[in-house]
């Protein structure tokens, strides 16, 4: 009886199971692997990846040069994070909290976005902030400005660019964790004699933490690799950990020392997400 | 007692169309226990958030302490509340929690440690300072959510069905605790409640609430034994309705005809002609084999229903209303199929002018028409 029950249930198990199984290994554990040995390759004299064990690219990867652009693109992250929770908090909490119908409408402006490719709305940026572009052109006609104003090619501009693609990555997060906050906390506060900033320091905030963390992991996390934002906006003049990997495996053509620095992003990565765990985070609310 | 420390005035309170409470006065004296009592949407929460000032009342005024209030923000005023859903801040301690009200007034710290150190023997939860409110059982949270309001010592303590959510046997443990600690600190209570036998229990008055419409307030047995509706009437205990018209006005003695024949009632300021609802208790429905002066309402024995210590008697009228009669068990009751004259004395039925009645207003039509 047992028996027939055991067989019954594992053969679905295992057909249900398998393919998933099967995709993972060749579409995710495998390129990982590789990327993985690659980074421990050289190069031989015609720039071809020569298999033989060497550290050579982990020693470069040390140099002040290089880990002048690791401070650089933290910097660049923690800024565009910064900047994401002071300008979706307040946003997440209105769409949260607002019965109306418009909380549908407000949702959504924050969702419509996500149908274009974000590479095709940072181009549309360029094209408004350039010397020519709408912008200038516009306050220029205006005889506001007598000269176009330089827009691209700053680090302001790169973290604008972030903050643009990444703001609602930052919102979702809070949103679920806002509206999870149970009212009758938020009236239990006032009628215990707080007012509304100490209410909000005192259970708003601390009940929210946890959408603020998985925000900031899920805004700080692609914001090293966002090397196109970097590129476009910034013109190389404020570069993410993502252009030198890029860079690497395009015009430098060193894939074994675009494979080290791409194996040293994820691990930045992981020790990210293991403090957010550490730290009580749900993994479930970063989406994976 | 003595002093009204809450009066609330011609208070109205509309959502759009939904008109939720209707011109409510009322007035709580010092000290008191008042159970405001209704089923779920009678408006009673909506009236415990206004004075607490989570709501706004649409028009009227509400006074604590002959100060009015309505414009006063929750955290102005000298009133707590106790949750429904205890509301207790998941993130902070138990001792955090209690001691939350009085670091919001910036109570020196001492003074804080000793505050909630008393509250917490005083609700028996001591040894409980470090623990979190999901540590806690239903009871124990209940008991915190009660500390944390009252160590503010507020002028009025507002409490919404605050024992909802417990079982039943720690539910008539939390009412006498509570009813104790309200005599021991002498607190005026306003009380929400749907459960009428929480009500009787704990009040010291009770105000019955019927779609936004505050129908009696009086003491338990006051409503028992003389509710002023008919919704008041059936609401509170079970009772046994008849309606009629006045047919004989002999002194307070009143003859009311009803479908199935005549009944006897006592009452002062009733006419004859006029729709009267009739409530008799079924513990003092009394039956006879012999015919009785002033009821001609005969009914057949259709049912027993034991329940434990008492037995009740199901009788059905001609026109097939059932009434019943409540008897201890042992006393003796009619048997089934037995046809039997009901009755009452007389000062036992209570006479409601039936106005709500719309076969009154259909005659009234076709009168005057």
């Amino acid at each position: 009886m047992t028996k027939h029950r055991f067989k019954s249930k594992t053969l679905p198990a295992i057909s249900m199971v398998g393919p998933v199984t099967i995709w993972l290994l060749v579409f995710v554990a495998a390129p990982l692997v590789y990327v993985f040995i690659m980074s421990f390759c050289g190069l031989d004299e015609f720039y071809n990846v020569s298999y033989h064990f060497t550290l050579n690219n982990y020693k470069r990867l040390a140099d002040s040069n290089y880990v002048d652009i690791y401070l650089h693109s933290l910097i660049i992250a923690l800024t565009t994070t910064v900047v994401c929770i002071l300008l979706a908090y307040p946003f997440a909490y209105i769409i949260a909290r607002t019965k109306s119908r418009k909380k549908n409408l407000l949702y959504m402006l924050v969702i419509i976005p996500f149908w274009t490719n974000s590479l095709i709305r940072i181009y549309g940026w360029r094209s408004l902030l350039g010397t020519n572009g709408w912008i200038n052109t516009f306050l220029m006609n205006l005889h506001l400005i007598s000269e176009p104003i330089d827009f691209l090619y700053k680090q302001g501009t790169t973290i604008f660019g972030m903050v643009y693609c990444l703001f609602p990555f930052m919102v979702l997060p809070l949103y679920t964790a806002i509206e999870k906050l149970d009212g009758s906390l938020l009236e239990a506060s006032a009628d215990l004699g707080a007012k509304g900033p100490k209410t909000f320091f005192n259970v708003i905030l601390p009940l929210t933490s946890g959408g603020i963390f998985s925000g900031s992991i899920m805004v700080f996390i692609p914001c090293l690799g966002y090397f196109f934002v970097a590129d476009i906006l910034g013109g190389g003049n404020s570069d993410v950990i993502g252009n030198l990997v890029e860079r690497q495996f395009q015009s430098g053509n060193n894939w074994p020392l675009g494979a080290a620095l791409s194996i040293i992003l994820i691990l930045v990565t992981l020790i990210l997400v293991k403090i957010y765990q550490k730290l009580g985070g749900d993994m479930d609310s970063l989406g994976v | 007692m003595g002093k009204n420390i809450v009066e609330l005035t011609g208070v109205n309170k509309i959502y759009g169309t939904n008109h939720v409470v209707k011109d409510l006065t009322l007035t709580v004296e010092e000290g008191e226990f008042l159970t405001l009592l209704g089923s779920s949407g009678c408006g009673k929460t909506t009236t415990l958030r206004m004075i607490a000032g989570f709501e706004e009342p649409t028009t009227g005024s509400i006074k604590v302490e002959g100060e009015a209030i309505e414009d006063k923000e929750p955290y102005e005023r000298d009133v707590n509340t106790v949750f429904q859903s205890y509301a207790l801040f998941p993130h902070k301690t138990i001792y955090d929690n209690i001691a939350y009200g009085l670091k919001m007034k910036k109570v020196p710290k001492k003074e804080i440690a000793e505050r909630v150190k008393e509250m917490m023997e005083l609700v028996q939860l001591e040894g409980f300072e470090k623990r979190y409110p999901n540590q806690l059982s239903g009871g124990q949270k209940q008991r915190v959510a009660i500390a944390r309001a009252l160590i503010n010592r507020p002028k009025v303590l507002l409490l919404d069905e605050p024992l909802g959510a417990l079982d039943l046997k720690l539910r008539k443990q939390m009412q006498l605790e509570l009813k104790r600690l309200q005599k021991k600190l002498n607190i005026t209570f306003i009380y929400v409640t749907h459960d009428q036998e929480e009500a009787l229990t704990m009040s010291d008055r009770i105000a019955i609430m019927h779609d936004g419409v505050m129908d009696q307030i009086a003491t338990p047995t006051e409503i028992y034994e003389h509710p002023a509706t008919k919704f008041v009437a059936t609401f509170i205990g079970e009772t046994n309705i008849f309606e009629g018209m006045a047919k004989i006005v002999d002194g307070d003695t009143i003859t009311i005809g009803i479908e199935n024949g005549d009944i006897t009632g006592c009452g002062a300021d009733f006419a004859a002609g006029e729709f009267i609802t009739v409530s008799v208790r079924p513990e003092k429905m009394k039956y006879s084999y012999e015919p009785v002066e002033g009821f001609t309402i005969a009914a057949r024995i259709v049912d027993y229903i034991y329940v434990g210590n008492i037995v009740k008697c199901v009788a059905e009228l001609p026109n097939k209303t059932q009434v019943k009669i409540e008897r201890l068990a042992g006393e003796e009751v009619p048997a089934i199929g037995d046809v039997v004259c009901l009755y009452w004395n007389k000062e036992d039925a209570v006479l409601i002018h039936n106005l709500d009645n719309r076969f009154y207003q259909a005659v009234e039509n076709a009168v005057f028409a």
